[in-house]
């Protein structure tokens, strides 16, 4: 059996970085302690020979669906429409924060 | 009383006009406004109903009104997931589900209460209170369709739609005593759906009873253009077949043998269910479990529950990531305790050093349950099992316990992941506390025809259903 992950502190604020979800110090200790326990149920997959066995991804077998490449003025968005539920425009715009250096 | 009719027996007692909608809506209105405010089970509620159906009464679905799910979005009322990440979002599109429904003559009578993001399977996890249980609401209702499952046993609607991913139709249709069917996965499309993991996310059917279930799932399934992972396929007839029985259906009792489960009531309803089978016709056997891939066995569902919880963590970081706030809803701030803990973990499974060793071995697990069912559908047509280990678990049951959903859903998990279609009947209620037990009974892929035929046949020759006095 593969050896057990501990997820430390580091780890955790990492992927709170690299998921942009703010997280408190009390929040990354709690959650270091429930990751770890939630991957030694994972970690029970390790049992299971899977050396011939693919990945899947999916269960339909369908694969590479095409639509034409056409407009579909029907579901197309009014300026009004689009902009209703953003807490910030400016002139029809989206309004975001800065994220380069001035 | 009107609320309390089956679907069936409304669109026929309505299009015979022995009542009208008037007196129905009045009904399904006094009902919510006695018990929602402690049910907690509608977040929206739709005000123009009633002056919508009047005008559908020669539709398939006579204007009757349906609780829909608030995943789903709707133009006409707010779609939130139960989330404050979303709350007030009003959406400029109408889901493909909701639009079938109402073009066949249903009317969105309001949208229900789910776990936040449909994370979970208590409905304890909605931003917005949780929903008790209207057979006992000391207890859950189960999750995440728990606002629709409730909605159905409150005779708070006449018909529900919900979604499952794994377990969030069957396990709270368990929980409430009410009927939960959830299509092969790509037979309903998810389009317009809130996402949450993708290659698993079925929208299917709550309701009274297995015909009432039966007869939404014909008008929301077939192919759509606006989702890729809905195949062309015709969909069964699904009420014209209902009654045709189990005669000369091979059918495999699982998991029953599990030591969880070997001395719990639900494991002797089920073998009992067995024996009905029977009776009619039917070839029942119990299909052993398995450590390992053997023909004639079943996988053992432990495994299923490591599958799914990174299959699903994965997915919902990636499908999670569009929250930005920036062009709807508020920031990543709002983000529950939950939402933040799978999205974390479903990054950290996918993550560089840590995907091998975790998604992709779900995955790979993920293809050894879809070997092991597609080799057992060779030798069988249904396959039964309960859908919980028990009956609905106390209020707080899942607060503090990130791996609640996953243990009680651990039943449903390993045909959820492999894509099957299935349906929760009531198979037991329990005198003192009113709760109930579920049973679950899968097809092969496309077949629902086949388990809509065995739960109807159980339905009528067992008394669990409650609305049968109704019939």
């Amino acid at each position: 059996m593969q050896s057990k992950t501990q997820v430390t502190s580091d780890i955790v604020s990492h992927i709170a970085t690299l998921s942009n979800i703010p997280i408190t110090d009390k929040e990354t200790v709690n959650l270091a302690k429930e990751f770890t326990k939630v991957l030694e149920v994972v970690d029970h997959l390790a049992l299971v020979d899977t050396s011939s066995v693919d990945p899947v991804g999916q269960v339909t077998g369908l694969e590479s669906v095409m639509r034409s490449d056409e407009v579909q003025k029907e579901r197309m968005f009014s300026q009004e429409e689009a902009l209703r539920n953003a807490r910030r425009t400016h002139n029809g715009y989206f309004m975001v924060d800065q994220v380069l250096d001035k | 009383m009107l609320n309390k009719l089956t679907l069936v027996e409304t669109i026929k007692k309505i299009k015979a006009k022995e009542f009208s909608h008037k007196e129905l809506y009045l009904a399904i209105e006094k009902q919510i406004q006695e018990s929602n405010k402690t049910f907690n089970i509608y977040l929206s509620l739709d005000k123009q109903a009633l002056q919508k159906a009047g005008k559908l009464l020669d539709t398939p679905l006579a204007g009757i009104p349906i609780a829909v799910k608030d995943n789903f979005l709707t133009k006409e009322l707010p779609t939130t997931a139960a989330s404050s990440v979303l709350k007030g979002f009003m959406s400029p599109y109408e889901s493909t589900v909701t639009k079938k429904l109402m073009q066949s003559g249903g009317v969105v009578i309001g949208k229900t209460n789910m776990d936040a993001w449909a994370h979970g399977s208590s409905t304890e996890t909605s931003d917005f209170g949780r929903t008790l249980n209207p057979r006992n609401i000391k207890y859950l209702p189960g999750g995440s369709s728990g606002g629709s499952s409730a909605a159905i046993a409150a005779n708070m609607c006449t018909a529900a739609v919900g979604s499952e991913t794994a377990g969030s139709i069957r396990q709270p249709a368990s929980w409430c005593g009410v009927v939960g069917l959830k299509p092969t996965y790509g037979r309903v499309s998810r389009f317009g759906v809130v996402s949450m993991a993708s290659s698993t996310d079925s929208p299917g059917p709550i309701g009274k009873t297995v015909e009432d279930v039966s007869i939404l799932f014909e008008q929301i399934a077939g192919h759509d253009d606006l989702d890729a992972t809905t195949p062309k396929k015709e969909v069964p007839q699904v009420t014209k077949t209902i009654r045709q029985g189990v005669k000369g259906m091979r059918i495999g009792i699982c998991y029953t043998d599990h030591p969880d489960l070997i001395d719990k009531k639900v494991t002797k309803q089920i073998l009992e269910a067995g024996k009905l089978f029977e009776k009619y016709g039917a070839q029942v056997t119990i299909v052993p479990v398995t450590e390992k891939l053997e023909k004639g066995k079943i996988l053992k569902h432990d495994f299923s529950i490591g599958v799914y919880t990174v299959v699903q963590r994965s997915e919902v970081s990636s499908n999670l990531a569009r929250y930005d706030g920036i062009r709807y809803g508020q920031n990543r701030e709002y983000f529950g305790v939950e939402a933040k803990r799978r999205i974390m973990l479903g990054t950290f499974t996918l993550s560089k050093g840590y995907a091998d060793k975790y998604y992709i071995k779900a995955q790979q697990v993920r293809n050894l349950y879809l070997q092991n069912f597609e080799q057992l559908f060779e030798g069988y047509d249904l396959l039964i099992s309960p859908t919980t280990p028990s009956y609905a678990e106390p209020l707080g049951a899942s607060i503090g316990n990130p791996m609640f959903g996953e243990l009680e859903d651990m039943l449903l998990e390993p045909t959820s992941i492999s894509g099957l279609p299935g349906i929760s009947v009531p198979c037991y209620k329990d005198e003192q506390t009113n709760l109930y037990l579920g049973m679950n009974i899968v097809a092969s892929w496309w077949q629902e025809e086949k388990m809509i035929q065995a739960a109807h046949l159980y339905e009528s020759e067992t008394p669990w259903n409650s609305w049968r006095i109704y019939v």
